[in-house]
């Protein structure tokens, strides 16, 4: 298993004050966590990855969706199965949507 | 709203089968409580150890109820797992709810965890029992990819009440141990038809192991539970039940045991036209059935 | 101690003789044991099985008889469970039959003897795999063991199959990981087992005869003993809402 942590200074989106989990930790998937968290602006990122060697594709997903949300006081937190990148970024948004949505 | 049970993840069946808003978690993923073992083996956790337990309402009725997830780790049972499950069944008792439902879907104990996940599947089987002994019934509902196995597949039929679904298996042994041990001529785990025939939701409603059979339907399960727990009764074991249901697997083996094919045991129990049983939908499978089938008490 | 008549196999008439020196009526047909035995001036049922022996319907049902004759026929009566076996048995037969069914209901005949205020008790005399005891010494009031006694999961090439662990990794972890390792002692530590017995075994089964007890404390000493650190921390928290760090 492979640790790596991202942290995105300067946010600008709060979300609601709960937390939310998507995805299942099976082969090809990740859950993400993801909750608010005082973090001075912040957007802190954790990802155990059971794919070693991957650092820099993580690095690249990991900017994109700071590019997209730029959270603030958000903590993610992820265990990943060997998602492909496009996996990896469907379910940060999903748990983004989660988080913004009012009424299910 | 209709949805497929089988390919839904574990938190949205549980969402869709009790009543809508009505569910609240316990030791929700945001606490972290992971599987202490499975890093000694290099493998994922998961943040809620793969089971998703919690209080909601079912049928307007309060309820415990749990479902496990198939994708982590085959929804296999570990400490943590089944320290949930335990402490599940234990509240029931404290808050006196009306039931608790058990959407089960797993290979049985977590081999990674071994000796502490062969203990909790142990301890599960206890808990059920003195829920019940409680006077609270335990309904298990059985549907999706990975079946329920092993010790798991015990604990079920511990419970009240077996739901099923035609895709849904239920068994101890996996096709694959069984042909590993002894041979594809024993069992051949890739006869798909075959693994179903003689571990399938339909199989098992017409022997007596399943009480309900329905579609691979959330709104199916959920009727069939709001049914099985308006229906409860006594939930107490019994002298008098467990002597029906000793001589109910007596008189099985007496008149089964010779089968070599369940759908020898179909056309024993009078089923007119056997090969057609996988062909038929959940209702009609079920009034066709209704004439034949043994009647368990559960 | 206990004599063995096949190396690797303990004898079981060594042993009844040895756990019930007042006397025995034990009498063993294909590998099941079932009969009577004198403990303390008192009768009790003993059922079980021998040789290693894989447990199929047909043990389990026989099982569950002799439990449920001695509900209906000797109220009070102990019932001790004598285990040895391979585990459940692996035939398609045995699945078509739904053996599930018939290890929950010895479970259940198991649970009702407890409830009706009988003591049941469980030796691993030999060895014990995991389906084969489930719903025998696992599910009895407590569970004890020989200090030779094996008690495991499952083998370890099969583990190795269906884990995708390489079975190099997994004999490693099963000479000293706890979690893996077959012997008593771990099982003991994690509260699995009550106590192994050794020295004065007839002295023993009369202790855990008299002994009381029919909740399952088994995740509390598991706690005590430090063998597992999260069952019983787990359940108070999901239970009764208790801080997990407590």
């Amino acid at each position: 298993m492979e640790t790596l942590t991202f942290r995105f200074e300067h946010g600008q989106r709060r979300l609601k004050a709960t937390s939310e989990l998507v995805g299942v930790v099976s082969s090809g998937n990740l859950e993400v966590l993801i909750e608010n968290a005082v973090l001075n602006g912040a957007c802190a990122i954790e990802v155990k990855t059971a794919a070693r060697g991957f650092g820099a594709i993580w690095e690249a997903v990991m900017q994109d969706f700071q590019q997209r949300w730029q959270l603030a006081d958000t903590r993610i937190s992820i265990n990943d199965m060997g998602a492909t990148p496009a996996v990896v970024s469907l379910r940060l948004d999903q748990a983004v949507e989660a988080m913004v949505e009012e009424d299910r | 709203m209709s949805a497929s049970y089988l390919e839904a993840t574990a938190r949205e069946r549980l969402l869709a089968v009790l009543d809508a808003d009505s569910f609240s978690e316990l030791l929700p993923p945001a606490q972290r409580v992971v599987s202490p073992h499975l890093g000694q083996l290099d493998a994922p956790v998961s943040f809620d150890d793969g089971v998703i337990v919690g209080e909601g309402k079912l049928g307007g009725r309060a309820v415990m109820a749990a479902a496990q997830e198939g994708g982590f780790m085959g929804g296999a049972v570990g400490e943590v797992h089944g320290a949930k499950l335990v402490g599940l069944l234990r509240r029931a008792v404290v808050k006196q709810a009306a039931g608790v439902i058990l959407l089960l879907e797993t290979g049985g104990v977590r081999l990674h965890e071994a000796n502490a996940g062969l203990i909790a599947v142990s301890e599960v089987m206890r808990a059920v029992l003195e829920t019940r002994a409680a006077g609270i019934p335990v309904i298990v509902l059985v549907g999706g990819a990975n079946g329920c196995f092993g010790g798991m597949g015990i604990v079920a039929r511990c419970a009240n009440t077996v739901i099923m679904s035609e895709e849904g298996r239920l068994a101890m042994s996996g096709p694959e141990v069984i042909e590993t041990a002894n041979g594809v001529e024993e069992f051949d785990s890739r006869d798909r038809a075959l693994v179903w025939r003689t571990t399938g939701g339909k199989h098992r409603y017409l022997t007596g192991d399943c009480q309900q059979l329905v579609s691979d339907d959330t709104e199916a399960f959920r009727a069939a539970a709001i049914a099985a727990l308006d229906q409860a009764g006594d939930a107490q074991l019994t002298l008098a039940a467990l002597e029906a249901e000793q001589e109910m697997l007596r008189r099985r083996i007496a008149t089964f045991g010779h089968a070599d094919d369940p759908m020898d045991i179909w056309a024993e129990l009078g089923v007119a036209r056997p090969e057609t049983v996988p062909m038929l939908e959940a209702e009609a499978f079920t009034t066709m059935a209704q004439a034949h089938r043994i009647v368990s008490p559960a | 101690m206990t004599a063995t008549t096949t190396p690797g196999q303990v004898d079981w008439r060594t042993l009844a003789q040895t756990l019930f020196p007042q006397g025995h009526q034990i009498s063993e047909q294909e590998h099941f044991l079932s009969g009577t035995a004198q403990v303390d001036g008192h009768t009790v049922t003993v059922v079980g099985t021998t040789g290693h022996t894989p447990i199929g319907i047909e043990i389990a049902l026989a099982q569950a008889t002799a439990i449920l004759d001695t509900v209906r026929n000797h109220p009070g009566r102990a019932i001790v469970i004598l285990v040895d076996t391979q585990g459940q048995r692996l035939r398609h037969r045995d699945e078509m039959l739904g053996i599930n069914s018939y290890m929950a209901h010895l479970g259940k005949c198991v649970e009702l003897a407890r409830r009706e205020g009988h003591r049941v008790i469980g030796l691993v005399y030999d060895q014990a795999l995991s389906g084969g005891f489930i719903t025998s010494g696992l599910i009895a009031d407590a569970c004890y063991a020989l200090p030779d006694a094996t008690i495991r999961v499952m083998g370890l090439p099969a583990m190795a199959r269906i884990t995708k662990v390489p079975e190099e990794r997994l004999t490693e972890l099963a000479k000293s990981n706890p979690v893996f390792a077959p012997g008593p002692e771990n099982y003991l530590r994690m509260g699995g087992v009550a106590e192994i017995w050794s020295g004065d075994l007839a002295q023993a089964m009369r202790q855990a005869l008299a002994a009381g007890g029919n909740t399952d404390v088994r995740a509390a000493l598991g706690r005590e003993r430090g063998g597992r650190q999260w069952a019983q921390r787990v359940i108070d928290a999901v239970a009764h809402d208790a801080p997990l760090n407590g």
